[in-house]
């Protein structure tokens, strides 16, 4: 027994010394290396895709973010119960997917629901979400998509269904003065289909596509006041 | 084209990535584990170490050596947690409390990943590339380092020696991980994946919002978290996360590097006992458990059972817009298979059933095809009592490659294959018991005992993917989480050790007439009824009582 407790600290300090050594190589030396390749080489995915409109820097292609606006009652703002503003869908922008990450498209607490299938909080908010697209959209409950009505995984994502992007071209035209033609175009120019003809699904950059009906026809605003 | 045969075409092209990659990396592996050559950056760092590489140890040496690098690391990742706010990178984040610090060590060490916090508000870069990701790079060696000695103690025979834990370690991580890993690295960033060192950056969205674009050194810790099947995301959604993986095509990619490892060591294991055929074996039990995984998966969140999904139309709740239900099953079966945990789509979220299958597939023991090393010592064991069963029913001694199974092989058997469910069962029979514990839970109903039982499952089989509506950020779930992935990691790894010690010190029998031939199919069928058999019968009057439950509700 007198000769394994030096035996225990031996494999110890050796246990150590190789935690130390193999930080340096695979916690300090492998990941800057990478970086700063990747930075030389393919600056604009390193940095995560940025776009930037004629104001500057709007946001990433690969993130979702939300397109609302605050609700005014009497030109005042309204908040709710917290003092957090209350916002609503900016009807001049097509809507993505409804999200779980803070209060929505943030990056900074990505999140899923979690909720179960049986669930009746996830039930009530299906109903509840349909009924707002379709009032939103003056469309029939019927032909609102799935993806309209359920949260996505990241809470962050970017993309909508084709069918939903069809469903609001009409509404987003008709608030921007656009012929309905004309935005449906758009969709159908920014409708990616699955990547190498059979993966993932086909799909529509939201953000992508309310910056491209932005710089297509001046800010929704400016179309107001022609 | 239609769902089905884009569906279809995904897993082909899948198994033709892996089927082009098996022959070349599973005999590099072997090659790595025999050589007798030193590089000169290892001796370097064997020199470093204090430790002589030519030293073969005994299998209670190499497993104190293994405990006591594992002590170390968590000791070091627990304590660079605690100390991240004097430390550069930090992004402003204060020190991970003491009991997410500990559970957060004990998860990545234990090649487990199990995250009870959101990358993105709590860990700093520093942190994340120096702490967590180097625990994925080596716990993920330790887990080959085990395979390959227990594939040693059939390989050799009438000697004490099962290798050498140090040089394992060096050369499982720089020969093997390092490579790959550099080389997807650079393929996920041109694919879309984030690489840099930014703390965020700040933007206007079009409605004239704030958003916060955050940074960090993500594709180079994604994809070591999928090749050593380690799971922890560097952020909270982790790869459903847009920077983790962009496009469908880097889904592929990184369901690829989830089960490249895990397959092709099935043939580093062939050529190292000398009959390749066997490795083919033990891959078909792996891959025939899969694809059932699979098929019922990807049918069930195609057709979307369940009052919610009914009413919605589709099962898209939890799953990304460019991955849909069919990728989002593919990535769900092969994480819950390996050890990895990583997921592209939240589990709570499919279907009742669905979620069912993929708690059984970790109840199976993550075999199909299991954590890096530890897929196959797991299914190496589950053969020794395949062989045990057969034996037992004619009357013969079994064997298994040329070794025979005997009493103090059996025991070891035993004991492995119990540790598992007796903690998965009574971590989760103590928590639904106890009313604070319960109070964590999101879904009302059966759903509730899934998250919980979910939970220990994960932690209980190294997996860390979770039903992740339970919040286990608490004392307690942080604390017996914890102790639940040291227990299930390193209580099997000892008695692996010991099996691998015990095989190495027999000499090896001459095959006859009486043997049992463990190459066919026969064989790959008793071996997948076994694997099921022993899952099922622990695991089914629990999985009745959730995701079933739910599924028939």
């Amino acid at each position: 027994m007198r000769t394994s407790t030096p035996a225990a600290l031996r494999q110890l300090g050796a246990g150590l010394r190789a935690l130390l050594v193999l930080t340096l190589v695979v916690g300090v030396a492998y990941p800057l290396l990478l970086t700063a390749v990747a930075q030389v080489v393919l600056p604009d995915h390193a940095d995560g895709s940025l776009v930037a409109s004629r104001d500057g820097l709007v946001g990433s292609e690969l993130l979702g973010q939300s397109f609302t606006r605050p609700v005014t009652e009497d030109g005042e703002p309204v908040t709710d119960a917290v003092g957090v503003p209350v916002t609503e869908p900016d009807p001049a922008y097509f809507q993505n997917r409804p999200s779980a990450a803070g209060g929505g498209y943030d990056p900074l607490s990505s999140s899923a629901s979690n909720y179960g299938p049986e669930n009746p909080d996830l039930v009530a908010l299906v109903e509840e979400r349909r009924a707002l697209v379709a009032a939103l959209d003056g469309v029939d409950p019927e032909q609102v998509p799935p993806d309209a009505l359920l949260a996505s995984g990241s809470g962050l994502d970017p993309h909508i269904s084709p069918a939903y992007a069809h469903l609001q071209a009409a509404r987003v035209a008709r608030e921007r003065g656009l012929a309905p033609e004309q935005v449906r175009r758009l969709v159908d120019d920014l409708t990616q289909g699955r990547s190498l003809g059979f993966l993932g699904e086909p799909r529509v950059n939201v953000l992508l596509l309310n910056l491209a009906l932005d710089e297509q026809a001046g800010t929704p605003d400016e179309a107001d006041s022609e | 084209m239609s769902d089905a045969t884009a569906a279809l075409l995904q897993v082909v092209t899948l198994l033709v990535a892996l089927a082009l990659a098996y022959r070349p990396l599973g005999d590099y592996m072997a090659r790595v584990y025999v050589d007798e050559h030193h590089t000169r950056i290892e001796r370097g760092l064997y020199r470093v170490m204090g430790v002589d590489p030519d030293a073969d140890q005994r299998w209670a040496v190499y497993a104190r050596s293994l405990l006591a690098f594992s002590f170390v690391s968590v000791l070091g990742l627990y304590t660079l947690q605690r100390l991240q706010p004097r430390l550069p990178l930090s992004l402003g984040f204060p020190g991970v409390a003491p009991d997410q610090a500990f559970n957060t060590a004990a998860s990545f060490v234990t090649n487990t990943n199990w995250q009870s916090y959101s990358g993105e508000s709590t860990m700093g870069h520093l942190t994340q590339m120096s702490g967590l990701a180097v625990q994925n790079f080596v716990s993920a060696a330790v887990g080959i380092a085990v395979a390959v000695a227990l594939v040693r103690g059939f390989r050799r025979a009438r000697t004490d020696r099962v290798g050498n834990f140090w040089v394992d370690l060096v050369r499982g991580t720089l020969r093997i991980l390092l490579p790959i890993a550099v080389l997807a690295t650079l393929v996920l960033v041109a694919l879309g994946a984030v690489q840099n060192l930014s703390a965020g950056i700040e933007v206007t969205t079009l409605t004239g919002q704030s958003q916060t674009i955050t940074g960090g050194p993500v594709a180079s810790q994604e994809v070591i978290k999928e090749l050593g099947t380690n799971g922890g995301g560097f952020y909270n959604v982790n790869a459903a996360h847009p920077f983790e993986n962009p496009t469908p095509v880097s889904n592929l990619v990184e369901v690829f590097l989830l089960l490249l490892i895990p397959v092709a060591l099935t043939r580093t294991f062939g050529v190292l006992v000398g009959d390749t055929r066997q490795g083919y074996a033990v891959l078909a039990a792996m891959g025939v458990i899969w694809a059932v995984l699979l098929v019922g998966v990807t049918a069930l969140e195609a057709s979307h059972p369940g009052t919610a999904f009914g009413l919605a139309g589709a099962s898209m709740e939890g799953k990304e817009t460019r991955f849909g239900e069919a990728a989002s099953s593919l990535f769900a079966v092969s994480t819950t298979g390996t050890s990895a945990g990583a997921v592209n789509s939240f589990h709570s979220s499919f279907t009742a059933v669905s979620g069912g299958l993929l708690l059984l597939n970790m109840g199976l023991g993550e075999v199909a095809p299991g954590g890096v090393g530890s897929g196959l010592y797991g299914m190496l064991v589950l053969a020794i009592l395949a062989v045990f069963v057969a034996g037992l029913m004619v009357g013969r001694t079994p064997e298994y490659l040329r070794k025979k199974i005997r009493a103090r092989e059996m025991k070891l058997v035993a004991l492995y294959i119990l540790t598992m469910p007796v903690v998965v069962l009574a971590g989760t029979g103590v928590s639904m018991a106890l009313p604070g514990p319960r109070e964590s839970i999101l879904n009302p109903g059966p759903h509730g005992l899934s998250e919980v039982l979910y939970a220990f499952m994960s932690a209980g089989n190294n997996n860390g993917s979770a039903f992740a509506g339970l919040s286990v950020d608490s004392a307690w779930y942080n604390t017996v989480l914890g102790l639940t992935m040291l227990f299930v990691r390193f209580v099997p790894i000892v008695l692996v050790l010991a099996l691998a010690g015990s095989l190495a010190g027999q000499q090896h029998v001459p095959a006859t007439a009486g043997t049992l031939p463990t190459h066919r199919p026969l064989f790959v069928g008793m071996l997948t009824g076994v694997v099921v058999v022993v899952a099922g019968l622990t695991f089914f009057p629990v999985l009745a009582l959730g995701p079933l439950a739910e599924g028939l509700s």
